[in-house]
């Protein structure tokens, strides 16, 4: 290192070796991103093709139409419905996944207790198990309880599919959290449940995030439980409502990835936020 | 962050560590029970959101495919085990089962092969990383329901994107044409599938070995280069090696969701012409709709090859466990 800086200081060319070989990584790297964005761009233009266009051999149409995202909101599409279901979904199941992941993380995080061992093998299994196996049992168990067309089937699903997730990642922020620090603040007269709320979280905040958004993203993009337990146009998320378009007539292919990128947009920005620390929660810890 | 075999560690010190205090005699009995429920309601919400969501179904779906049940839906008593075998005299299941086979193999062959290239580039330091590992993740964020559609729209024989662009390559000579139909025909459409879900399963796998790689430590290329080592040769010696912890941790959790996919099939072709796009995930849900006896059955078939994928996989954690301690 030091003696390459000295020949660059002379001016010799040593240095500008590595620069190349960056140069040719960068490119590839950006090369390989963009084709990673591509069908999204795809997806972006097509949602902006005028009817006229939609089926035009070119990839670019001659003109964008604005307003189709305008039009897409008109009631005939149901689009936002959907919308106004997912966000339900979504947002409950991640509230759910909350309420019950806190506490088990918390305390098999501080606890060494009978049973703890088994508690979490279970929860490292249901972690790998996803709901598509066990479809025609949910959808039997969900006929029994007349839950069929509710948003409350489709929470708890994804809260249950994804509450391991956020009990592993939950549970390494707890663990790392010095149990001196909950000791101190009792000292000094707080409660265990004041020292839970005004001292723990806040430290654990970055993992409550994560399993926040992680939920939210999840539950947003599933698809075959909210296929298999819904029928009624009143209760279809996004997923489903588009899904519904495709084998009709016509398709509004327009509309259809219009709400697509609407639906895709803030999925990315949040999922970009937690990137770092999803590996962790995925992998069980195993790895990180 | 610190993973979590030595979180557990830590938590079973810290433990260790603060011996219980003493406890006076006469507290005995309700103390000593409630100490032993304490657990309990922490964890009972949790626990019954399991059970409600992952046990119940379970049993609900063995149950089921020992039902005979009406394409209405009326239970018409037990059918003992015929589901299972119309199932089996399924003249569909044989070529069924090979799809499903080569769908797993080759997407999770296809995957790893690229991102243990793709790991070992967004490794490197150069300007714009940041940005580029962006990108890397679209598919895994966005819904994969949602990109199989674009893929379908973008194969459409008429004017797809890329019929377009392969019409500039020459590969394909004429549009509306048996040729641009790439999903009208099942060798082309399972091969496209396959392309798509190695795709949407890229990020996943890239990013487990990028982490895999940073626990790889410096010092180690470092020797190796003093030593005149080649790079290619210690990649082979260090970085595959010490890789393998990440590298069979992505397969598993690869395999699981490339078997349980059904998203990307069921846009693309519906499992057709016919049955010829099938996996058993999706054979199963086409069956649902008339016999769902037969769907549980297949169902049943399918978990139990699940349950080997988990048995797997927890070995494979607790060999990553104790190498981390």
């Amino acid at each position: 290192m030091a003696a390459g800086t000295l020949l660059a200081r002379r001016g010799t060319s040593p240095r500008r070796l590595p620069t190349i070989k960056t140069a040719i990584i960068a490119a590839a790297a950006y090369v390989i991103a963009i084709i990673f964005l591509l069908p999204y761009a795809e997806m972006l233009i097509t949602a902006l093709r005028p009817q006229r266009e939609l089926l035009g051999r070119n990839y670019v149409p001659h003109h964008f139409a604005w307003s189709n995202l305008t039009n897409m909101w008109g009631s005939s599409f149901g689009i936002t419905t959907s919308l106004r279901v997912s966000l339900e979904v979504a947002g409950g199941a991640t509230v759910l996944v909350l309420l019950v992941a806190i506490p088990a993380a918390y305390y098999t995080a501080r606890h060494h207790f009978r049973g703890r061992g088994l508690f979490l093998l279970v929860v490292l299994v249901t972690q790998i198990l996803q709901p598509t196996a066990l479809i025609v049992g949910i959808y039997k168990e969900f006929l029994n309880f007349h839950l069929i067309d509710t948003v409350w089937a489709l929470i708890m699903v994804n809260a249950g599919f994804n509450m391991a997730f956020a009990v592993w990642i939950l549970n390494a922020y707890f663990a790392s959290i010095p149990v001196e620090i909950e000791e101190a603040a009792m000292v000094d007269g707080s409660s265990r449940f004041g020292t839970m709320f005004r001292v723990t979280f806040p430290l654990a905040l970055p993992g409550v995030v994560t399993a926040l958004i992680f939920t939210f993203i999840a539950a947003w993009n599933e698809f075959i439980a909210a296929l298999t337990l819904t029928t009624s146009n009143d209760v279809t998320p996004l997923t489903v409502r588009l899904d519904s378009f495709i084998g009709q007539y016509t398709v509004d292919w327009q509309h259809l990835f219009g709400a697509s990128v609407v639906a895709t947009i803030p999925v990315l920005i949040l999922f970009a936020l937690i990137e770092r620390r999803v590996v962790g929660g995925l992998t069980a810890g195993s790895i990180r | 962050m610190p993973h979590l075999a030595a979180a557990e560690e830590a938590a079973g010190e810290q433990h260790r560590r603060s011996p219980s205090p003493p406890r006076p005699q006469r507290a005995g009995r309700a103390r000593r029970t409630r100490r032993r429920l304490e657990p309990l309601a922490w964890l009972a919400p949790a626990t019954i959101l399991i059970a409600v969501v992952v046990i119940w179904p379970i049993v609900a779906l063995v149950q089921t495919s020992m039902q005979n049940i009406t394409p209405i839906g009326v239970t018409i008593g037990s059918a003992g085990a015929k589901n299972f075998s119309k199932l089996f005299h399924d003249p569909n299941l044989p070529g069924i089962l090979a799809r499903t086979v080569l769908w797993v193999v080759a997407v999770v062959g296809i995957t790893m092969l690229i991102s243990l290239g793709l790991a070992q580039l967004f490794n490197q330091r150069f300007p714009g990383r940041r940005i580029t590992r962006w990108a890397l993740i679209a598919p895994w964020a966005a819904s994969v329901m949602m990109t199989a559609l674009i893929f379908r729209w973008m194969l459409q024989p008429d004017s797809g994107a890329i019929n377009i662009f392969l019409h500039q390559l020459g590969i394909v000579h004429q549009f509306n044409s048996n040729e641009s139909s790439w999903l009208g025909r099942p060798d082309s459409a399972m091969a496209w599938m396959i392309g798509v879900a190695v795709f949407v399963s890229l990020p996943f796998t890239t990013y487990t070995l990028l982490a895999g790689l940073q626990t790889i430590p410096g010092e180690l290329f470092e020797a190796a280069r003093v030593d005149g080592a080649s790079q290619w040769r210690s990649y082979r010696s260090i970085t595959l090696p010490l890789l393998r912890p990440a590298f069979v941790v992505a397969v598993v959790i690869n395999v699981m969701n490339v078997f349980n996919s059904f998203p990307i099939i069921w846009e693309m072709t519906r499992g057709g012409p016919g049955y010829a796009t099938n996996t058993t995930t999706v054979f199963m849900y086409n069956l649902k709709e008339s016999y769902i006896g037969e769907a549980a059955a297949m169902s049943v078939v399918n978990f139990s090859l699940i349950i080997v994928i988990v048995l797997i996989y927890l070995r494979v954690n607790n060999w990553n466990r104790q190498a981390a301690r």
